[in-house]
């Protein structure tokens, strides 16, 4: 049991970092034999020597913080109002039926058709990019929060009845904890989203941050900054992700993964 | 202590076009047990929804006294509550204080001293079960109502559980329907058995049970009980 638990923690570090082990010698040989032409990818060594260049000019740091900043705000946002709009839309059937086309319209809509007006409203900058991923990550949590409301077991209702569970206690108490683990997946798979519109935002309506830093280094093609940003956004998203799978260990939460 | 009664005249009930129950009568005196047997269908759950008050029936009058919780045939267990968490509901009146004393108490009762802190998911099909009837008595509702509380439990857990509702109920009498297919379970424990008809369902047949608590299984009185209700649900050997 105990042998079977490190061993299985070993797998988890040592198979991925095979993997990546692997495409980095990939990576490494093709440039090396001349498979892969400097014109199309940058050599491992043009890759860390941009980065050492971004680093030190702490540009790479600023343009980090930058994203993180606005993936922070834009989620906190689209979190901070999507759960309890789900909530209401999977408990009031007129707010259901006045705002569920509004908001499948605007998850159809692509984010990025908004850029125009965010960049006419807002301006170039922090402010449209954070309305970018609002307006991309609150119609899908919303949507999903709704969704797993729908599905709670009508027997947590009739408990609840029989329980006193009314009103704000009902939805606090039961509806609320009933969706928990599926709105942890709501939370990632919203995260994730994030990421995507921060970069695409990014490129077309800010002035820094890792998107921008690829579109600046697109510009000036130097291929090698473009693969910095890229790292960057691909380490970060994976991290952020791994964050948020820390909560399906809670016990309020676990019971969802368990049964 | 104050259990509660049930009144029901006439009393119809439909689902759109599909009637399920039919002008169905019955009287339960307070600390009275009945039983309810019937086909699968027939409108058992569908007759506890409305003694419950979750369903309002088509047609006909149903009175009721006192406070009633259900035990339900899924499971009614919140999976986010601890064993502790889900006794606790069943008090919200109380302060932390009693209400910790309380649920140690019921929790002693239901036999799991011990798995205070486990989450239902962790728990067995029998324990789990333990649990909910836990959570129904905690705190002294009137009405205990109880949709085959035992089904998904093997024969002699079942038998188990019997002595265990006897126990918490000599503890805490008060007025118990139970729906069950197990006519041995309903004929051991109730003080009346009801037959339901095929759906549209009426009560069909009605047999009061005056044998001394505790009974056995294999009692005399509860064996000739449970041929009557197989004879009159049409079993012949
Ligand atoms: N919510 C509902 N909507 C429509 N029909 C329903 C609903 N609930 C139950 N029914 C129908 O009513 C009938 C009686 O259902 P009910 O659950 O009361 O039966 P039951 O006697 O409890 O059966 P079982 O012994 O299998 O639990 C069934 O034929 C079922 O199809
Ligand atoms: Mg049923």
């Amino acid at each position: 049991m105990d042998t079977k638990h490190i061993r299985n923690s070993i797998n988890s570090w040592l198979y991925p970092s095979l993997t990546f082990g692997t495409l980095l010698l990939i990576w490494w040989l093709a440039s090396a034999r001349g498979y892969l032409s400097e014109q199309f990818f940058p050599t491992p060594a043009a890759f860390v020597t941009g980065f050492r260049e971004e680093f030190a000019s702490g540009s790479l740091l600023r343009d980090t913080l930058a994203s993180l900043s606005r993936v922070a705000a834009g989620y906190a946002l689209s979190v901070a109002a999507g759960v309890p709009l789900g909530m209401i839309l999977g408990t009031v059937l007129g707010a259901r039926l006045a705002l569920l086309p509004l908001l499948n319209f605007l998850r159809s809509l692509s984010p990025l058709a908004w850029i125009p007006f965010a960049i006419f409203w807002i301006g170039i900058g922090h402010g449209a990019v954070i309305f970018l991923i609002v307006i991309a990550a609150l119609p899908t949590i919303a949507l999903s929060t709704m969704a797993a409301v729908a599905g709670i077991p009508k027997v947590y209702f009739r408990v609840a009845q029989d329980y006193d569970l009314k009103g704000i206690h009902r939805l606090t108490r039961v509806i609320f904890p009933a969706i928990l683990p599926q709105l942890v997946t709501t939370l990632r798979v919203a995260m994730g989203l994030c990421w995507l519109v921060m970069v695409a935002g990014e490129m077309l309506a800010g002035n820094t941050g890792l998107g921008y830093l690829i579109h600046d280094a697109n510009n000036g093609l130097r291929l090698d900054l473009i693969v910095v940003g890229m790292v960057m956004i691909g380490l970060l998203g994976m991290l952020c992700d791994r964050l948020l799978m820390f909560l399906t260990r809670l016990p309020g939460i676990r019971w969802g993964y368990d049964r | 202590m104050s259990t509660g009664s049930i009144s029901i005249k006439g009393l119809s009930h439909s689902y759109g076009a599909t009637a399920v129950l039919k002008d169905i009568h019955l009287d339960v005196s307070p600390g009275e047990f009945v039983a309810i047997v019937g086909p699968s269908g027939s409108g058992k759950s569908t007759l506890l929804s409305l003694l419950s008050g979750y369903l309002k029936p088509t047609s006909g009058v149903l009175e009721r006294t006192g406070t009633t919780r259900t035990v339900h045939q899924a499971d009614g267990l919140y999976p986010w509550l601890t064993v502790e968490g889900n006794l606790a509901l069943g008090l919200p009146k109380l302060d932390a204080a009693s209400k910790r004393r309380a649920v140690s108490d019921m929790v002693g009762r239901i036999g799991l001293t011990g798995f205070e802190k486990a989450f239902p998911h962790a728990l067995s099909g029998g324990m789990r079960q333990r649990v909910e009837i836990g959570r129904a008595l905690c705190g002294g509702t009137d009405v205990l109502m109880l949709d085959e509380p035992f089904s998904a439990l093997d024969y002699l857990t079942r038998l188990k559980m019997r002595g265990e509702l006897c126990r918490l109920l000599e503890d805490q009498p008060r007025t118990v329907i139970l729906v069950t297919h197990d006519i041995e379970e309903a004929t051991q424990l109730a003080d009346r058995v009801l037959v339901l008809s095929e759906r549209p369902a009426s009560i069909v047949y009605e047999l009061k049970i005056d044998v001394p608590r505790p009974r056995d299984v294999t009692a005399p009185g509860v064996v000739d009980a449970t041929k009557a209700v197989l004879k009159a649900m049409g079993y012949e050997p």
